[in-house]
């Protein structure tokens, strides 16, 4: 049918270019970051590593570098670590207030950050904690433990449910099963949740900025910046912080479907 | 249920006290217990208290919402932050359909599986890099209005519009919106699809008729999603919008970064949770609501 091809094709270029505009403002800050012009329009100015040299050179940088770092690794850890023990009650018991209990880890990502940044900034500051790094730790878990949840509980449902109840039959204690069973079963889901949590942590901006004091990540260096003037070192700094998050989502990525295409092997 | 388990609750009987069982269910609860829930409860609690020579002090008044509600400038950033979040959802709802659709019905699985990857991908970039890089783009000197002056148009203002307020948005919502609905597309059972398509049911008729009412619990929560993130973003407003009148979430952070006015901050943060769990709920019972006819 002739009408269909022609449908087909406009379908086809509508989806290439609405895959151009959310790529574009990617695609165009890592040029933007090797463009000599501080104000970067279409002819491009001359290839240039001024501003990386910049960022290189900028001790608040590298301070603000190692914050992140101690942030997204330790909320990583304990996300997954919430996460994990939250989907194991849920892939086994079954209680009254299940409802309630899940909508309190599920919750958090859709109350706005701007919300929660407040929030967090009026009660770390009635407990003690304000502007410390262990705030933004705590915050960000709260953030991110959901995604932790999320993907272990999908591995979750993967498991044939006899494996945990043989370990328990041939006179494994349910400590011994869940760590000799359930965690090697649930290891790529456990990576990639650490993997992804770090990489969700690394970008935050908005309660970071709130409740960071003088620990600032590095979003909240953009941010001042951004606010600031017209600098392209913020398309330096996003450049790195984008492949920083890329080697952790294609790390996560990978080792999920790694894992399922050999055991879909060991099926066939 | 299955053999083997150690179950322990067995009522009337004496019930050993399952270490392993609380220790895997409470530390979550434990944990958002004090730090989701109590700082969401203090700041409704903080709306009404007392801010004196630049110190909050905790107290019963209700001297800040008396205020902000009786200012003209709180209710109309609240009406151009509804506006604006709900244009955005129509815009992006739209825009997101005919891709969805695409992917759903139009391609192999395993273009599908990498196109929802390639839309995960904005999700680990930084917004606020992506927003200044629209920034440079939009500008009176960017990128498209040097494009436009090649073929003698322009040059057009885009920043500091309603439009870079809503192509901030788009940025922030269009991927997950697209994901969204292409699940709920792809989940459709295609035989009734199919049915439609032989019995000479039109495309757009079948699009509106058939694929459309079926899809609609993931459509409507795509859009409350949607709604609730633009409502909530303070970047897109401010870097592209030019904040003048300021959105509520501009609102917050003027407030709060300004000085100790924490309490009318919290004023305008009680407000928008309002607003959205009535708009959530609202969506939710649309979602599920038995069809008529």
């Amino acid at each position: 049918m002739k009408g269909d091809r022609l449908l087909r094709g406009f379908l086809y270029g509508y989806l290439g270019l609405v895959f151009i505009f959310i790529f574009a403002p990617i695609v165009f800050s890592i040029i933007f970051s090797f463009n000599s012009d501080r104000f970067p329009t279409i002819p491009l100015g001359s290839f240039t590593l001024r501003w990386y040299e910049t960022i290189w050179q900028d001790p608040d940088v590298w301070e603000a570098a190692r914050t992140s770092l101690i942030v997204s690794l330790s909320v990583a850890f304990m996300a997954t670590f919430l996460g994990f023990t939250t989907a194991y009650t849920d892939y086994r018991y079954r209680f009254k207030l299940k409802p309630l209990y899940l909508a309190l880890i599920l919750l958090p990502p859709t109350i706005p950050l701007i919300i929660m940044a407040l929030a967090m900034l009026a009660w770390f500051a009635k407990i003690g904690l304000s502007g410390k790094v262990l705030s933004i730790i705590i915050a960000h878990t709260v953030l991110t433990a959901p995604f932790a949840m999320a993907i272990i509980r999908l591995r979750l449902s993967q498991m044939d449910a006899s494996l945990e109840a043989a370990a328990w039959n041939l006179g494994a204690d349910q400590w011994r099963a869940l760590r000799r069973v359930i965690i090697p079963f649930c290891r790529p889901a456990i990576i990639s949740s650490f993997c992804l949590t770090a990489a969700v942590s690394f970008d935050e901006f908005a309660i970071a900025w709130f409740i960071s004091g003088l620990n600032k990540t590095i979003p909240v260096i953009i941010l001042e910046i951004v606010t600031g003037n017209i600098d392209p070192q913020v398309n330096a700094i996003g450049s790195f912080v984008f492949l920083t998050s890329m080697t952790l989502v294609i790390i996560a990525q990978v080792v999920l479907m790694t894992r399922q295409k050999k055991e879909k092997g060991n099926h066939g | 249920m299955t053999q083997g388990r150690p179950e322990t609750e067995t009522p009337g009987r004496f019930v050993r006290l399952d270490v392993f069982k609380y220790s895997l269910r409470l530390p979550i609860i434990i944990w958002q217990a004090l730090f989701f829930i109590a700082p969401l409860m203090f700041m409704v609690a903080m709306s009404f208290f007392i801010v004196r020579n630049y110190r909050m002090t905790e107290a019963f008044v209700m001297k800040n919402w008396l205020k902000m509600m009786g200012r003209d400038y709180f209710w109309d950033s609240y009406v151009l932050t509804f506006g604006l979040a709900t244009l955005a959802t129509v815009v992006v709802m739209t825009v997101a359909f005919p891709a969805a659709y695409t992917l759903a019905f139009r391609v192999s699985e395993t273009t599908r599986r990498w196109a929802v990857f390639l839309l995960i991908i904005p999700f680990f970039t930084s917004y606020l890099v992506r927003i200044f890089s629209w920034y440079v783009i939009l500008a009176e000197s960017g990128v498209i209005n040097a494009m436009l002056g090649f073929i003698g148009l322009g040059p057009f203002v885009m920043l500091n519009t309603k439009f870079g307020t809503i192509i901030g948005y788009m940025t922030l919502t269009l991927p997950l919106v697209i994901i969204l609905q292409t699940f709920s597309l792809a989940n459709i059972d295609r035989s009734l699809v199919e049915a439609a398509h032989n019995l000479g049911c039109r495309p757009w008729r079948t699009i509106y008729r058939v694929i459309l009412p079926l899809a609609r619990t993931g459509l409507i929560i795509a859009a409350v999603f949607c709604f609730i993130l633009s409502f909530g973003d303070f970047v897109s407003p401010y870097y592209l919008g030019g904040s003048k009148p300021p959105t509520l979430p501009i609102l917050i952070v003027d407030t709060v970064k300004s000085g100790q006015q924490w309490p009318r901050a919290a004023v305008v943060a009680v407000v928008m949770m309002v607003t959205l769990f009535i708009v959530a709920f609202g969506g939710i019972a649309a979602a599920y609501r038995r069809r008529v006819s």
